[in-house]
């Protein structure tokens, strides 16, 4: 049985008693956009003006909505949340959903769950309204417009007949011609046959009703992928030594390995999220080039990680939950004892690689990649090596030739200023970052066209090897067919030969 | 007291004769004249250090050191630490480039770091890994952080595991380190081919320092990529070559801010 607790923030985050009202602009017009309870009680209603309100009530306090900064801590929230379940949705402008199926008994209960969710955002300053039910969408109506806390198991359809039309969160017109045609409440809908109620108001309503209902796949989108493999541990005192830390990492990944052990899977992705007592979560993953459940290399991956933060995970008052999760998992068989060196080689290796990209960054630790094209920028792409294992060789060069393509090459060729003969000859001299360069050797010119598919106007260009008199070896182009493409080509050096 | 100190001296003598067996064999360079100088070749597993005798010359540097990484690594993968200093000076690695030089990219892990200070970490972590065959390191201008202990620290652990190590300087000049050995390389003319076109890489090396304390000396030789060797530089090319007399561009220091003006 699927149980769902919701709860609505209002986005009031100022003590009670104040008469605090939001508002923003419509059409040059200061509306109410949201109200504090005490504003509410005392009859001030989103959208009527601010003028009118002001009149009513002199000494209300006036904010401005800021909705961006309310998704902003609608998203700390939900974050915070999921220390109560990895499954966690938004419900935009102020809602979240959480699916706490198979939490609850953590916490002792559904009752005990909702008790310490409560307490939590009353400590933050939220007034929150919570329901427990078993559709998510029935949960969601419940606690905007219904006054129970926990729905007892089967009881969706019951609690929710009673609720107002205005609970499905239809659109407005609909909404409206409902309560025109008499249909004030859900009763009224459901008692009624969905066809002609489809036929007249649309199928959207037929639907939601269902989901209401709890009839019918209604899944929860959370806002991230619950990973599959999990282990969390919570502590009644927060610990904040580094130590403490890495040692929880340690016997949580002790789990995650048995676990990983069973499903003989190996993970190629790890997060830990530390949930800080306060509401603060920080998450840290590492990936891995191979799937592995290795605990011990896996935790030096995690060490590598937070030695070479240069902000470290700052406990402040300490975190009270620590999540391990596998994200990322792969089949991943029994490892064998390996006759042949050289899996052990490639084990090695890849251990290093993800070692070296866990400190200095996955984009930092590359492999080449071979392309398929004549264009000398693109013949070769660097791709993070923990992806890459580089197993195609190259083309072997053609023997007994001296090496056609510079060691290094620049990402953007540099200009430079030459002497040579037209229409096409090699340079004579050339100067390059204030040197003067005397062309002892050369060869060429190699003539590359640029492809056409991708830019047009891209002039073709003539390689040339050049030797310069003190053995410096340099690989210039012309940009421009001389007279065919321009009249006053430019040079450049593109790469440099050993 | 004495008895503590003489057994820390048997620990240390201990400690400068072990490594591995690998890591005792030599490679040799192929000319026999640099292999005859330097008693068989240059030590599988120790720390070699390869100066650009010029900024200009870096990527002769490079070319040396590479060529001799290949040479210590036979068919092993291995990697090569970036200073991201260097890629804006010299450009980047050129994948088939390499493969022209004789290195099959795909063998290659390239990490690029920011700092000199990166480049040593992440150069030890590497060197610890006995399965790589060679790591080469890069890094531009002086560095504080590439001292004598920090040499120490990676010639111990390419001892240990039998990787060859290469550190590239360019833009520097030398500082005492506890390198096996270290070279001065600048570009050389090259033998030409037909209708004057520069041929195989050649270099001008001169050994700066040995371990074994051997006599400083130069030479001149071209890389043959397709036997994967070292050969002396075809007569021709080196009645041509521009090396200065008596093979003293030795001195980096004095040279090293000529030729190139930095970049950015």
């Amino acid at each position: 049985m699927r149980r769902l607790a919701r709860e609505r923030g209002e986005a009031g985050e100022k003590p009670d008693e104040a008469l605090l009202v939001l508002t923003h602009k419509v059409k040059g017009a200061a509306r109410v956009a949201a109200m504090g309870p005490a504003a509410a009680a005392a009859g001030v209603t989103a959208g009527a003006a601010l003028a009118d309100v002001r009149a009513r009530l002199p000494d209300i306090v006036v904010a401005d909505h800021d909705p961006f900064a309310d998704a902003r801590m609608l998203e700390r929230l939900a974050d915070d949340c999921e220390r109560f379940s990895p499954v966690v949705a938004i419900d935009a402008p102020d809602g979240l959903v959480l699916d706490i199926t198979g939490c609850a008994h953590l916490f002792g209960g559904e009752a005990r769950l909702l008790a310490e969710l409560r307490g939590r955002f009353r400590r933050y300053g939220f007034h929150a309204r919570m329901t427990i039910a078993g559709a998510p969408d029935a949960a969601r109506a419940l606690a905007r417009f219904g006054r129970i806390a926990i729905v007892p198991v089967g009881a969706d359809e019951a609690e929710t007949r009673l609720l107002p039309v205005a609970a499905l969160g239809l659109p407005d017109d609909i909404r409206i011609a409902l309560v025109r045609a008499g249909l004030k409440t859900l009763d009224d809908l459901a008692s009624r046959p969905s066809l002609p109620l489809s036929a007249r108001f649309g199928e959207d309503v037929a639907r939601r009703l269902r989901r209401m209902f709890g009839q019918g796949a209604n899944p929860v989108t959370p806002r991230r992928i619950a990973p599959s493999c999990i282990a969390e541990r919570r502590f009644p005192e927060p610990v904040g030594r580094i130590e403490d830390i890495e040692a929880t990492l340690a016997d949580l990944m002790a789990e995650l390995s048995d676990t990983l052990m069973q499903r003989r899977e190996g993970g190629r992705r790890f997060e830990a999220s530390f949930f800080r007592a306060d509401g603060i979560v920080r998450r840290i993953a590492i990936e891995t080039g191979q799937p592995t459940r290795d605990a011990k290399a896996v935790l030096r991956l995690y060490h590598e990680r937070l030695e070479a933060l240069a902000d470290p995970v700052d406990p402040g008052f300490g975190f009270d939950v620590i999540r391990f999760a596998a994200t990322e998992t792969e089949p991943h068989a029994p490892a064998q004892a390996s006759l042949d060196g050289r899996v052990q080689e490639e084990g090695d290796v890849a251990d290093l690689v993800d070692r070296l990209s866990a400190r200095f960054g996955r984009t930092r630790v590359l492999r080449f990649v071979g392309v398929d094209t004549h264009d000398p920028d693109r013949a070769a792409r660097l791709a993070p090596a923990v992806e890459h294992r580089g197993d195609a060789p190259w083309p072997a060069p053609e023997p007994e030739e001296p090496p056609k393509r510079p060691l290094q090459l620049f990402a953007s060729p540099q200009p430079v200023e030459v002497t040579a003969e037209v229409p096409d000859g090699p340079p004579r001299t050339f100067r390059w970052r204030r040197v003067e360069h005397r062309v002892m050797r050369w060869e060429g010119p190699e003539r590359i066209a640029p492809e056409w598919w991708r830019d047009p106007s891209a002039p073709t260009r003539d390689y040339f090897r050049i030797e310069d008199e003190h053995g410096r070896r340099f690989w210039l182009f012309r940009a421009g067919l001389y007279e065919r493409e321009t009249d006053a080509p430019r040079w450049y050096v593109h790469g440099l030969f050993p | 007291m004495r008895d503590d100190l003489a057994g820390l001296r048997r620990k240390l003598a201990l400690l400068e004769r072990t490594s591995s067996p690998r890591a005792a064999l030599l490679f040799p360079l192929g000319c026999p004249e640099v292999d005859r100088a330097l008693g068989g070749g240059l030590g599988r597993g120790g720390l070699h250090e390869v100066y650009a005798a010029r900024p200009a010359d870096a990527p002769a540097a490079c070319g040396f050191a590479l060529a001799l990484a290949l040479q210590a690594a036979a068919e092993r993968p291995f990697v090569w630490v970036r200073h991201d200093y260097a890629g804006a000076e010299t450009g980047g690695v050129y994948a088939p480039g390499l493969a022209e030089f004789g290195l099959d990219a795909a063998r290659l892990i390239l990490v690029r770091v920011k700092t000199p200070t990166d480049v040593l970490r992440a150069g030890a972590e590497a060197a610890a890994c006995s399965s790589l065959g060679a790591v080469m390191m890069e890094v531009w201008n002086d560095a504080p952080a590439l001292d004598l202990t920090a040499s120490r620290r990676l010639s111990f652990a390419g001892a240990a595991s039998g990787v060859t190590l290469m550190m590239i300087r360019e833009g520097a000049s030398p500082s005492a380190s506890a390198a096996a050995s270290r070279w001065s390389v600048s570009g050389a003319a090259s033998a030409p081919l037909e209708g004057n076109a520069p041929g195989r890489p050649a270099f001008g090396i001169t050994l700066l320092r040995h371990r074994n304390g051997l006599p400083q000396s130069s030479w001149i030789v071209e890389w043959d990529r397709d036997r994967r060797e070292f050969d002396d530089a075809a007569p021709l090319a080196r009645g041509v070559a521009s090396l200065s007399a008596g093979g003293r561009l030795a001195a980096a220091g004095e040279g090293a801010r000529g030729g190139w003006r930095k970049a950015g």
